[in-house]
């Protein structure tokens, strides 16, 4: 008993004190970054500017800033510090992605099959990526609710979630929900809706049951509220999938539609009015370009590739110019990678946005600011400023330059990527087995 | 790094139109009586002499040999004349002012499927992937769509020349050598059979959920495929000593026609190169013993593992073109930027390298390959190299391609900036002494949707 005692309760107490001052020396969430080029993307740059992060948080930013004791201090010198990447459209850090099996699922949720060993989670961060938005698939019309994590590889799901984001549904529309790519097994029926017709036919039909099932729980509410409720009045049947639907009509939820071609769009635009329900963005958007004023009336915002295109028919009018063009005429715009290998580029693909017409800043913004405003975190990242979370990347030249590379990846104050480390630590294994 | 673009393309152009329209009908001389403007180009006084060109004021980075600052090019028809600094320029020569813009050989692109595919998800469209395993008959060049809408867009980024190649099975075919201009397929060619393309198993253990688009899991070994290709080898040259005795003495019957060891023929001569597309490092040992043995002329491509053996690949004298760095290390053990980092180590160790799109789509990013493989280690001019001269070489025709020199073909791209940059424009490609149209589906999508716009 008294060992058990011992074991249980004296050695771990007894080694937290000793190791306090061990903790303190490189504390969690404290860090100061030297002498960098500070890209705060919502302010001009600043040439050689030291940021202090404290409990996770940017605390100063400004020349030749003193640490407190036991803060780690990374020399950026020539190096650019940018706020961490956000992709507002991945499927990575997910154990499944698609309940294909019906055209209507919104009441599947991917915060329920978040996997934190995803390897993906761990390329993302060698580019820079601190924040995602993972999405259920586009296999079906409505497919389920999105979550955003934040990459902390090593951590549990728990402390990955951003439960500030707004909470987003997935909607799809065009070829893969009418599921024209894909062979028909024999004896397997087609899947309705099987045109885009019956894409957006199939929506009305849902939100409208949503409707009616939300007015026989106002009924319900009335009535059992009322003075003299109705001796063995019954609750309408719990319906989650309507009940998710009902949340999107309440304004609770926001909409996420991946869509190409300008028609549905244009469609969806419509829905969303005729039924009175918030667009966070558009997925893909590949013929965004063609509507610029529909979406700038409608205040709605794109989440696209910069130039992956031509793999179906509907992507076959995806030019390169959409980001760029789409921007200056006003639009928000996001660049997303869908998929575990672009995710570790996307600066890249952001830098492309240079030759279309962008200004190096502005394509900078289409992965940090722009992403967080249409994943509504903008208050808490996005940017380097003094308050906000220190989710940050350190690039070893110009993020938006062909020839840069991510030397570090940072979230509130914790280095997730170090390069040099990983070189470290492949030399080390190097020499213990003899080269390669 | 990066110039503040103020203007779009678009708006350039316009610029540049009415700049023109009001020189023309102000100035009818210009620079003394020497230069005359008309549509925006500044022409030699006198009668212009068809097919001589000068690109004056322009930096100028030949890839062989040094750059110059401001100089000038000078071609004849199809090839380059002369390029230097004080060049004279011959009478009746069409000017080109380069001024702010850099001069470099056009890219030639190590591995493709331009003209081949064009909405891969859409069957229809897609030409690159015969059905079979052994299929050394099937040829590129006679299937290559002249007018695909990717052409034009990898054009309008420095592309001037691509490998065009089938793939699948063992065997995918005989891939061809193309320059992107030409009113048909046939008037694209610069080698119509270029190399036969033989696809080696991948690497074994490979993840496939980590691995995204890569190869995969092998389904069979490299052993096992390269015995395969080992009697189809010697299958092919009994068929031709029977074939060449049956010629001599009419007593012997020839052999029936065989396909595959007639179309192999060149290639077990050792007259037609063979792509090998290799990737695990005990495989690339075993293939390079396999070519020794087999005298066959070989190339190879993708090469993920190459950083592994890359003495034994550059011992025994084999270019590499490196595949898309658009993919993920097939297998986790190698390092999260395995891929990046192994041009710029086959570089290092004396391979000859090359970059690929190994796309249709993506043709145009070919440059931006080669900046990845900088940011990881490879040389910067070296980079520069293997999207030009090195490509030359390996298939052979750096006499006519892949520099900015005297004799060779007139492939000059003009450029606002680096060429392998993300940001630089390209402003004016030539073709063989021709100026090519930089308008692709992207511009003309563009500007139809523009008006849209404008007349709101």
């Amino acid at each position: 008993m008294r060992k058990n005692f011992l074991k249980t309760f004296l050695i771990p107490i007894l080694s937290l004190i000793f190791l306090a001052p061990v903790n303190s020396l490189l504390a969690a969430g404290n860090l100061l970054i030297k002498n960098a080029i500070v890209m705060p993307v919502t302010a001009p740059p600043i040439y050689g500017a030291d940021v202090l992060i404290i409990n996770g948080i940017i605390k100063q930013i400004g020349p030749n800033l003193t640490p407190p004791p036991g803060t780690r201090v990374i020399n950026a010198s020539g190096k650019y510090l940018i706020p961490g990447i956000i992709d507002t459209h991945t499927h990575l850090g997910l154990s499944g992605t698609n309940e294909g099996t019906d055209a209507i699922t919104p009441e599947v949720d991917m915060a329920d099959v978040i996997n934190p060993d995803d390897p993906a989670i761990f390329t993302a961060l060698t580019g820079g990526v601190t924040m995602v938005h993972t999405m259920h698939g586009s296999a079906n019309v409505i497919g389920g609710r999105n979550v955003v994590l934040k990459l902390k590889w090593g951590q549990p799901s728990e402390k990955m979630v951003v439960k500030e984001a707004w909470p987003t549904l997935k909607f799809a529309l065009g070829e893969n929900v009418k599921q024209s790519n894909r062979t028909l097994l024999p004896g397997r029926p087609q899947r309705y809706p099987a045109t885009r017709m019956g894409a957006n036919a199939i929506i009305r039909r849902e939100l409208l049951r949503a409707r009616e099932y939300m007015a026989a729980w106002e009924r319900y509410e009335k009535l059992k509220n009322s003075k003299n409720p109705p001796r063995g009045l019954l609750p309408p049947k719990k319906d989650l999938r309507l009940e998710t639907l009902a949340d999107l009509l309440r304004g609770k939820l926001y909409a996420r539609c991946h869509a190409y071609v300008a028609t549905e769009m244009v469609e969806f635009l419509r829905l969303a009015r005729e039924f009175g329900f918030k667009i966070a963005a558009f997925e893909h958007a590949w013929e965004a370009y063609k509507i610029t004023d529909e979406l700038l009336e409608a205040g709605v915002g794109i989440s696209v590739f910069i130039d992956s295109w031509a793999y179906k028919m509907e992507a076959a009018e995806g030019i390169a110019y959409n980001a760029a063009y789409c921007t200056q005429r006003g639009i928000l715009v996001s660049i997303n990678s869908d998929s575990s290998e672009r995710v570790r580029r996307l600066f890249n693909e952001a830098g492309k946005a240079v030759k279309y017409g962008l200004t190096p800043d502005e394509a900078l913004k289409m992965i940090t600011i722009n992403a967080a405003k249409q994943l509504g975190v903008d208050h808490l990242v996005g940017s380097i400023e003094v308050g906000k979370q220190a989710d940050l990347a350190l690039f070893e030249n110009h993020p938006m330059s062909a020839y840069t590379r991510c030397e570090m990846t940072i979230i509130e104050g914790d280095v997730y990527f170090d390069r040099q480390q990983i070189l470290k630590e492949r030399e080390e294994a190097a020499a213990r087995k003899g080269g390669y | 790094m990066f110039m503040r673009k103020l203007f779009s393309l678009n708006k350039f152009r316009i610029l540049v139109l009415w700049t023109a329209a009001v020189l023309c009908a102000g100035f009818s001389w210009l620079f003394a009586g020497s230069l005359q403007s008309e549509n925006g180009k500044i022409m030699a006084s006198g009668e212009e002499k068809p097919g001589v060109l000068a690109i004056i004021n322009v930096k100028i980075v030949p890839v062989v040999g040094p750059e110059i600052n401001s100089g000038t090019i000078i071609v004849e028809k199809d090839r380059i004349k002369a390029v230097g600094s004080n060049l004279e320029l011959p009478a009746g020569a069409k000017v080109i002012d380069g001024q702010g813009l850099t001069a470099y050989p056009g890219m030639i692109d190590g591995f493709s499927s331009l003209g081949l595919v064009e909405i891969s998800g859409v069957a229809a469209t897609v030409d690159n992937r015969e059905t079979g395993r052994i299929n050394p008959q099937v040829k590129a060049i006679e299937a290559l769509k002249y007018d695909s809408m990717h052409i034009p867009i990898a054009r309008s980024n420095g592309i001037v020349a691509a490998v065009v190649a089938s793939s699948g099975g063992l065997i995918s075919g005989q891939s061809t050598l193309v320059k992107l201009d030409g009113w048909t397929n046939r008037e694209m060619v610069i080698k119509e059979s270029l190399a036969m393309v033989v696809e080696l198993p991948g690497i074994r253990g490979a993840r496939r959920g980590f691995m995204g688009t890569g190869a995969g899991e092998a389904a069979v070994t490299t052993e096992r495929a390269l015995a395969e290709l080992r009697e189809l080898f010697n299958r092919s040259r009994m068929y031709e000593k029977r074939r060449l005795a049956a010629a001599r003495n009419l007593l012997l019957p020839p052999p029936d026609f065989d396909e595959t060891s007639h179309y192999l023929l060149p290639v077990v001569k050792g007259e037609l190169p063979v792509i090998f597309s290799v990737h695990a490092d005990k495989d690339i040992v075993q293939v390079i013993k396999f070519v020794q043995e087999e005298k066959v002329k070989a190339i190879f491509y993708q090469v993920e593992q190459g950083f592994k053996v890359a003495e034994e690949i550059s011992r025994a004298g084999i270019p590499c073109i490196i595949g898309s760095l658009y993919d993920l290390p097939p297998v986790w053990e190698d390092g999260y930027d395995s891929l990046y980092i192994n041009p710029g180590i086959l570089n290092k160790a004396g391979v000859k390298i090359a970059f690929s799109s190994s796309s249709a789509s993506a043709a145009k990013d070919l440059p931006y390959h080669a900046a990845k493989a900088v940011a990881f280690g490879l040389d910067r001019n070296e980079a520069l190299k293997a999207v030009t001269i090195y490509p030359a070489e390996i298939f052979g025709v750096d006499k006519i391609l892949g520099s900015l020199e005297p004799g060779k073909l007139a492939n000059i791209v003009l450029a606002d900036g680096d060429l392998l940059e993300l940001g630089t424009r390209i402003h004016r490609v030539f073709i063989e002494g021709r100026e090519v149209d930089l308008s692709n589906r992207y511009t003309e999508l563009l500007d139809k949707f523009r008006k849209r716009e404008q007349k709101r």
